[in-house]
């Protein structure tokens, strides 16, 4: 599943996600009726139009084949939220991390090394629904002569949160601004992240005040290794 | 009242403040890390489901274990009062006092967040009396005419030098920046205090059903005198303040404090069981314990009944992202951050603080920290839909998103064109690049990309 903001604005880490996929094995189908899996909907409280959108992408994606989603808070939604909404979880929902690792079983990484980077790594805050521990961490960490930069108050959310960002931007910004500064502190040129909603509210934010550092989806550094 | 907006009340906080709070509570949480730890290892999880499970089964069958309590308290000595709401509850506290003091008289108060939930200070002084603050924090917030902004730690929004501008002001030492010369100076103020008290009202933060007796952990020494100087002692707790048996004290007062400060166990645990018997020179003569409902029943049978296990270490206000930034006061409740969302509207209905269920980016820290595993982010989620339903919080318009995400060929089309701009009301973005900047729009590179290859 591609999730609504790569779809609006992020194509490329829906190619790179597919990418890393496919070059794993695996052979991707992309149903084209997709849309969105009602998470903002059902985190403004509009729980009527989010079980509108959830149940339709249930439908589309119901069957054994698993689905992967290059988003924390969209397998959320798919896995945890459906089950305030309906009662039941979809449970062939996957985030690209936890399916590479725990499905596919992926334990040292079959790509090239990349150029020696040092890279800060922003857990998202829905990978704490999954479950996901460290797991996009570990998987970044296979990649050859990349490594990864502990910073400040790490654990904290980057102050998106959907409606969040947009009803209490004041807080919100201030949040995001906070983690930048935590982040920049190491020195590092790029961060990585595993939730284009952090990323896009970052990388507003990076634009914004002119921050020197740059942010990109995991799966885009996993994909520069595939020649 | 669409007025409870934190983001905007936060605006107006002091730089110096936000960066109190960020810092206090930034180090409360790694204190808490560190002692749990160290504690209990990898056991922690199964201590905080213990826990749970416990305060689960006392909501469960509270009504039982408060006919326990209430018989066991009276074999101690202690005399019930019971209250249905804060009025009652002030109600009940006058009559007690009026009984036994004149107006004028001096009642010292540790620190209990109950009397500031029943706004119980207001209630005394509007009668005459004078009513103490003693707990370090809670002194200096009565002396400014404030408000607590945490429920364990007071005054974390001021700094030493706020304190020394209140102190030198209020004539109880010269101004000072030296943390222990102003404590030594409150001390000295509140010891007079002390001894011109007549009452001493307190807080209780467990109460034993099994053997009637009232525990209370402290730091300053003040609640020990606030509960044994004054010939006339009044307790105060909420209803779910029970545990079963003196058993489940280590667990809870260890995960209590290791949440709260990163203390293994407080300077002061006081475990009360009853006024002074005969043959003993120290305590009180009379020892009442009130017990307040206020709401509390209702939230026991609705959605948000598991807020009620909460011990009220405040470990979910000091993890909080938005509560670090945004400080206790933007909430405008006597409970704030992650337990106020959930607690304030249910103590004081969504219609006056829909908005406040806003104020949380979901991230889940909260849960995460909570000694008793209550699932904060669950039950925010549930209000804001029970806020949209009552039209009791300000609607964001989703209905053009919504409506396009239902029809996938206008999606498609709508994605081609324009992104997500096209699809989301104007206002949220207008709100979004006041604080950043608005994405370009790379998405149709994927659909593109995909129908190229196949």
């Amino acid at each position: 599943m591609l999730t609504c903001l790569c779809d609006a604005f992020y194509g490329e880490v829906g190619i790179a996600a597919v990418k890393v996929l496919e070059h794993l094995g695996c052979k991707v189908e992309f149903p084209l009726d997709q849309t969105c899996c009602g998470q903002p909907p059902f985190n403004n409280g509009d729980w009527e139009s989010a079980r509108k959108l959830a149940a339709r992408t249930i439908e589309l994606f119901s069957g054994d084949v698993p689905v992967v989603v290059p988003s924390s808070s969209c397998a959320a939604m798919l896995r945890d939220g459906c089950r305030s909404l309906f009662g039941k979880a979809m449970s062939n929902v996957f985030e690209l991390s936890e399916f590479v690792l725990n499905v596919l079983k992926i334990e040292s990484w079959p790509g090239d090394s990349i150029q020696a980077q040092r890279v800060a790594f922003h857990r998202a805050c829905h990978g704490r629904v999954l479950g996901l521990g460290d797991s996009q961490e570990r998987l970044l960490q296979m990649v050859p002569n990349l490594r990864l930069v502990p910073f400040e108050d790490a654990d904290q959310c980057c102050g998106f949160g959907g409606a969040f960002a947009i009803g209490q931007g004041f807080l919100s910004s201030k949040i995001g601004l906070e983690k930048l500064r935590r982040i920049c502190e190491t020195g590092v040129e790029t961060f990585a992240s595993g939730d284009m909603g952090c990323l896009m509210h970052l990388r507003g934010l990076i634009e914004k005040h002119r921050l020197p550092v740059r942010a990109v989806h995991y799966c885009q550094v996993l994909s520069s290794t595939i020649s | 009242m669409k007025g409870i907006n934190v983001d905007v009340n936060a605006q107006r906080l002091a730089s110096t403040q936000a960066d109190s709070v960020r810092r206090a509570a930034s180090g409360f949480t790694a204190a808490r890390r560190l002692t749990l730890q160290s504690t209990y290892g990898r056991h922690l999880l199964q201590a905080r489901e213990h826990a749970a499970k416990t305060k689960d089964h006392v909501l469960n069958n509270l009504r039982e274990y408060l006919l326990q309590l209430e018989q066991n308290c009276q074999n101690n000595g202690i005399e019930l009062v019971w209250a249905k709401d804060a009025e009652s509850a002030r109600a009940a506290v006058l009559e007690i006092v009026r009984q036994h003091a004149s107006p004028g008289a001096v009642i010292v108060k540790g620190k209990s967040m109950l009397t500031e939930e029943i706004h119980l200070n207001a209630a005394l002084q509007h009668e005459g009396y004078v009513p103490i603050e003693t707990d370090l924090g809670e002194f200096v917030v009565q002396l400014d005419d404030d408000q607590p902004s945490h429920i364990v730690a007071p005054i974390i929004h001021k700094s030493k030098q706020d304190v020394a501008q209140t102190f030198a002001a209020h004539g109880i030492c010269e101004p000072s920046e030296d943390a222990q010369t102003l404590t030594l100076a409150a001390r000295k103020e509140l010891r007079r205090r002390f001894k011109q008290a007549e009452i001493g009202i307190s807080g209780v933060n467990f109460a034993i059903a099994e053997t009637g007796r009232l525990v209370i952990v402290s730091n300053e020494g003040n609640n020990r005198l606030s509960t044994t100087a004054p010939p006339l002692h009044i307790a105060m707790m909420g209803i779910e303040k029970i545990l079963p048996r003196e058993a489940d004290l280590p667990l809870f007062i260890t995960l209590l404090t290791s949440s709260a400060t990163g203390q293994r166990i407080t300077t002061y645990v006081h475990m009360i069981a009853g006024p002074k018997k005969h043959d003993e020179t120290d305590g009180p003569n009379k020892l009442y314990l009130v017990l307040v409902d206020n709401g509390r029943s209702r939230i026991a049978s609705g959605s948000c009944a598991p807020i009620l296990r909460c011990i009220r270490c405040g470990a979910c206000m000091n993890t909080c992202p938005v509560y670090r930034q945004a400080s206790g006061h933007s909430y405008r409740h006597v409970y704030s951050g992650p337990l106020g969302i959930v607690l304030a509207p249910n103590l004081d209905g969504l219609e006056t603080m829909g908005d406040v269920v806003k104020a949380s980016s979901l991230c889940g820290a909260c849960e995460e920290v909570c000694p008793v595993k209550i699932p904060i982010p669950d039950m925010i989620l549930h209000l804001r839909n029970e806020a949209l339903k009552a039209n009791a919080a300000t609607r964001e318009n989703w209905r053009a998103f919504v409506s396009l995400a239902s029809h996938p060929a206008m999606w498609k089309f709508a994605m081609r064109w324009s992104g997500l701009s096209g699809v989301l009301p104007l206002d949220p973005i207008r709100r979004w690049k006041r604080h950043r900047a608005w994405p370009k729009r790379e998405g149709t590179a994927f659909r593109r990309w995909w129908n190229d290859r196949s």
